[in-house]
């Protein structure tokens, strides 16, 4: 290599070099203008409008109803259904998500696993539309037979938002329960316990910080998930008064008006996004400091 | 203590094994379900090249699907594993513009895709004057896949052994040298991996374009045009009670894509796995 001191062809290398070295930072960057640029045009484009309606009415309205005079933009029954029907898929698909985790993870039988684990992977790649299809006509009249009434409810978004987070829940769970040390399973063996008090008792507690990143996870999927939600929870707008009243979420009230909003009343859909987006950004925190803690 | 602990040792093995059951059978009802209301009512017609009202043809929205996905990639690819070349390769530990670019790309990976859905109305379709079009929805979905090729493409390039580097540069390559001709291509099933995995979530995203691509039936005529990909296609169907048969149809169609291109995704990530071992 001493011959090719002063070479162009050394030259143009070094050039080479450092310009894929800038283009290689440059795309690293992008992810950063991103969260920039959504940033900025979110709160640009909803909080004019928060503050227009008046930030406590607008969080903490009851009424719904921009077609009124004078329009009337409360998200409460919207944060609600949110809650509503979020705390609903907890409830579903919590117990379950962990559950198969644990069988996955410690009990289940090599071949079977081998069926599992793909198992969760197709559940993880069905997409949203086609889950909110599955409840249109499956779910939805089940519930409605069930209880004779409308079956475009809490409960029957809670349900098939309970089997969409299952993936992450387990996926997650799956992986926080593996890493924990053999020998906190060995030493609960060598004290006496079973088999299966060992996983409950001592390997699940340990793992308690992963599970709970991955019900944290659970939750936000579950808050933002918006097509699915919208075909099968119904979609109006009020504080609901039972798990078989229909609702409307945070994520709906944004799809359902906006081809027909204008004005103030799109200022205000977009200002549902920022809340959405406020909820969103809290979750990311907690799963954040949850992994901080522990490592 | 041995009595007392035995059945709820049983009761506990029964309750993981039940869950499995059940998130098993959920899978299966599911994909049977939709697969045996919907396989019959794949007729020819819905395959037709011009959309009428009555033919409900779902022939131009699979074609804007296969636009959208390869712009999207076009987009999205470069840039997430360039970015995952800078992390692995040139990045010096805890650096602090590293860090930033971790977070945020972490944060990008947990927006709901209808955030997105409005970020790329305001900027693109807006702001921009892109108006609803296949462009617009493109750009929107590659910041969507952004973070998981960039993540995947980190992954990838981690699991080359170091000694390869090191060989190269003993040799007197240079890191771009080495780079391009000796840890991409040790790394490319990898990162084939993740782009797969994003083209299947691209085919299923609804909710991030229907206000950045629009709903037009039509057969696109450039990357101005609005469109609607095969997701959308469905919902709209949905909207419309008298199309059940044809959103029945579209599911079909949408979930054996889906799920295989997830499945190829995960054979090569396998397979991978198993010839760097």
């Amino acid at each position: 290599m001493a011959s090719d001191k002063g070479d162009p062809g050394q030259k143009s290398q070094k050039f080479w070099e450092n310009f894929m070295k800038t283009l290689f930072f440059i795309s690293a960057l992008t992810s950063v203008i991103a969260v920039f640029l959504i940033c900025i045009f979110l709160f640009a484009g909803g909080i004019p409008a928060m503050f227009k309606i008046g930030l406590f009415e607008f969080i903490f309205g009851r009424k719904w109803a921009p077609n009124d005079v004078p329009p009337l933009f409360g998200i409460l029954p919207m944060i609600m259904g949110s809650i509503y029907i979020t705390g609903g898929a907890i409830a579903v698909g919590v117990p379950t998500g962990i559950l198969t985790a644990a069988y996955m993870a410690r009990l289940c039988p090599q071949n079977l696993y081998r069926v599992l684990k793909p198992a969760v992977g197709v559940l993880a790649g069905i997409p949203s539309i086609v889950y909110g299809f599955f409840g249109m006509v499956v779910i939805v009249p089940l519930v409605s037979q069930v209880f004779s009434a409308n079956g475009n409810t809490i409960l029957s978004a809670s349900i098939l938002l309970g089997i969409m987070i299952l993936p992450t829940v387990i996926g997650i769970s799956e992986t926080a329960i593996r890493a924990v040390p053999e020998s906190y399973y060995e030493g609960s063996l060598a004290l006496g316990a079973s088999n299966e008090w060992s996983i409950f008792f001592v390997i699940l507690p340990a793992a308690k910080s992963g599970i709970l990143a991955a019900v944290i996870l659970g939750v936000g999927r579950a808050i933002g998930e918006t097509m699915a939600v919208i075909m099968v929870a119904g979609g109006q707008p009020r504080l609901p008064n039972s798990i078989l009243d229909g609702v409307r979420t945070l994520t709906a009230n944004i799809v359902t008006e906006m081809p027909y909003a204008a004005d103030l009343h799109r200022e205000a859909l977009i200002a549902t996004g920022v809340v959405l987006f406020v909820f969103i950004l809290i979750i990311n925190l907690l799963v954040a400091l949850l992994k901080r803690g522990g490592n | 203590m041995k009595p007392i602990k035995k059945p709820l040792g049983h009761f506990l093995a029964l309750i993981t094994k039940a869950a499995a059951a059940t998130t098993f059978l959920v899978m299966a009802f599911l994909i049977l379900y939709i697969l045996i209301n919907g396989l019959p009512h794949l007729t020819p017609s819905l395959f037709e090249f011009k959309y009428t009202t009555k033919n409900v043809s779902m022939f131009p929205a699979l074609v804007s699907t296969i636009i959208m996905t390869a712009l999207s990639l076009i987009i999205a690819v470069p840039l997430g594993a360039f970015a995952g070349i800078y992390l692995v390769e040139y990045a010096k530990k805890g650096n602090r513009t590293v860090k930033v670019v971790r977070v945020t790309a972490e944060a990008l990976s947990g927006i709901p895709s209808i955030v997105y859905g409005l970020f790329g109305m305001m900027f693109f379709v807006t702001y921009l004057k892109w108006g609803n079009s296949i462009l617009a929805g493109a750009f929107t979905l590659s910041i969507m896949v952004l973070p998981l090729i960039m993540r995947t493409t980190e992954e990838a390039l981690k699991s080359v052994p170091d000694s390869y580097r090191e060989g190269s540069f003993g040799l007197g390559a240079g890191r771009l040298h080495t780079i391009f001709k000796v840890v991409l291509p040790s790394a490319v099933p990898g990162i084939l991996a993740g782009v797969i995995l994003s083209i299947g979530r691209i085919i299923g995203e609804t909710a991030a374009l229907i206000y950045t691509a629009g709903t037009v039936t039509e057969m696109p005529q450039n990357v101005f045009s609005s469109a609607r990909t095969l997701s959308v296609h469905m919902w709209a169907l949905t909207g419309e009670s008298l199309h059940k048969n044809e959103s029945y149809a579209a599911g079909v169609v949408l979930l054996i894509l889906v799920v295989g291109i997830n499945s190829f995704s995960a054979f090569i990530a396998k397979k991978f796995i198993k010839e760097g071992k």
